[in-house]
């Protein structure tokens, strides 16, 4: 057997005894529904127009978070990574401020910003920033001696440097950091549509679907959904990180 | 002697980054941004102005931060149990591996929060409601890292127990945890910062009592002051967690050759 249809064997069995489970009566219906309910509602949900304005939103702002974060952290990172003292400052800044839980400032940025899709953005961005800028103020301390002193010999600036030897190989580490803040992004951004409410996104649909009714059914098929989200996420930064850094180190011992 | 500079330089760092803080914030004047001089008093007078025969803590610390931090603990180590047991098996078994790679990959890429309105639901308000969210998010990093660490036991040492006939529970506890013991810490640390977010979200999507309670009372009584002391606590927990764990994770793995490098490569 190929490896996918072994994987497919091993998630039919689950669903069969979820099946059973749920059609023996041993759990309520209510509160487990088999996951051919799961399923009939996860196709009712695909094709309604406002689950896939849900999906859009929350995947929207996971791509502007995320691109934001980018073009916040990457600058940033080089930036600093390159004179030590910044990095050992900056380091130790990111020491403290990294344990604190970004979902810790769910209740403040509603109390500044309201509900809107701002909010949920700014705390995606700010849970993001970090993994990126971590990984590339770290992968600054990785560049080769001997790339840099080349550089030097050959009379480059320091913006050069930075630009053609610094960033291409600190690439890899970045795209770690990237899918490290794409995961706990969705994460924010999901909780804030939970907590704070707002009009559009997947949080927001699990919300309705368990205050309301109690659609167990709607809740399970729109937590199935986010789950394929995470999943084709990150297959595709295995695919990324196999295709345009396969040459680093980093990529093997990670995968 | 460079232990000692590194920590007060550390330290003398930290006060610096206080004082930028104090004064930015002092300057912008803004409500939502108290200065640091505001948020300690606060915290002194939520937790720490208590009668002397409870220890000078408040009825808030016993009532609602202990409670948190306990759930939060029992969670994660309840994930750990489950992740580290399941996972040594599951690393040593190809076979198994071949047929729940797919399901394992796509429970942890269930953003854990989620699963918070699901055990709401079916167990209703309360401690359990915490505890299943928690452990459902704690459990992958262990559990994905147990099974990694398992199946780096090298040939040698699985061709040694083979030739010595190890019974399973040798096996196991001799050959398979010890090789595997790097990777599980580094998934143990992971899964507790995880098992604090769950706690936090847990408790503010809903709840009776607890730190996410009082950090969501706080906001409704535009106690901004307030809600910073809980911010800067939660910040506090993550970081204490971190260096206990690491304190551990330096003592039982003194025994490993190379344990410089590996700390730094996580």
């Amino acid at each position: 057997m190929r490896p996918v249809t072994r994987g497919l064997v091993g998630l039919a069995v689950f669903l069969l005894i979820w099946e059973v489970v749920g059609r023996s009566g041993i759990t309520e219906r209510r509160f487990l529904p088999p996951p051919s309910d799961v399923l009939g509602s996860l196709g009712e949900i695909l094709v309604d127009g406002k689950f896939q304005s849900d999906v859009v939103a929350t995947v929207l702002a996971l791509v502007v978070s995320v691109a934001i974060a980018v073009l916040i952290a990457v600058p940033l990172g080089l930036l600093l990574g390159s004179f030590p003292v910044a990095r050992h400052a900056t380091r130790a800044v990111v020491e403290f401020l990294r344990p604190i839980p970004s979902v810790a400032f769910i209740p403040l940025a509603v109390v500044m910003l309201g509900v809107g899709p701002e909010t949920k953005i700014t705390l995606a961005v700010y849970a993001a920033v970090w993994p990126i800028l971590f990984n590339t103020i770290y992968a600054l301390d990785e560049v080769e001696d001997l790339h840099l002193e080349t550089a030097r010999a050959f009379g480059y600036s320091r913006v050069r440097t930075i630009l053609s030897i610094s960033l291409p190989s600190a690439v890899p580490f970045v795209l770690t950091g990237v899918r490290l803040a794409s995961s706990i992004g969705l994460v924010v951004l999901i909780s804030t549509e939970m907590i704070a409410g707002g009009r559009l996104g997947i949080g927001t649909f699990i919300n309705v679907a368990r205050e309301g009714a109690g659609r167990m059914d709607l809740l399970l098929a729109a937590t199935v959904v986010a789950g394929a989200i995470g999943y084709l996420v990150n297959a595709a930064f295995d695919v990324a990180q196999r295709r345009w850094v396969s040459w680093s180190s980093l990529t093997r011992s990670a995968s | 002697m460079r232990g000692i500079t590194g920590f007060v330089q550390r330290w003398a760092l930290f006060v610096l980054i206080v004082l930028i803080w104090e004064v930015v914030t002092r300057l912008s004047a803004s409500p939502f941004f108290p200065p640091p001089s505001q948020i300690g008093p606060r915290m002194v007078d939520l937790w720490l102005s208590g009668p002397a025969s409870r220890l000078f803590l408040t009825d808030t610390v016993y009532d609602h931060l202990l409670p948190s931090v306990g759930r939060t603990l029992l969670g994660w180590a309840i994930a750990a149990v489950i992740g580290i047991g399941l996972g040594l098996l599951l690393g040593r078994s190809t076979v198994a591996m071949r047929y729940l790679r797919v399901l394992l990959d796509f429970g942890r890429a269930i953003p854990p929060p989620l699963m918070v309105p699901f055990f709401l639901v079916t167990l209703g308000l309360g401690a359990p409601m915490q505890l299943g969210a928690i452990v459902f998010g704690a459990v992958w990093p262990v559990l994905l890292n147990s099974i990694d660490g398992a199946r780096s036991v090298d040939a040698t040492k699985v061709d040694t127990a083979r030739a010595f006939r190890l019974s399973g529970p040798q096996w196991m506890g001799g050959v398979v945890l010890p090789a595997a013991l790097p990777k599980i810490f580094a998934g143990l640390r992971l899964s507790i910062s995880i098992a604090l977010i769950l706690m936090v979200v847990s408790e503010l999507v809903a709840s009776t009592h607890g730190l996410g309670n009082q950090l969501v009372a706080a906001g409704r009584d535009y106690d901004m002051a307030g809600m910073w002391a809980y911010i800067v606590l939660l910040g506090i927990l993550g970081y204490a967690f971190n260096i206990a764990l690491l304190a551990v994770e330096h003592r039982v793995l003194r025994w490993q050759p190379g344990r410089a490098h590996a700390a730094a490569s996580r």
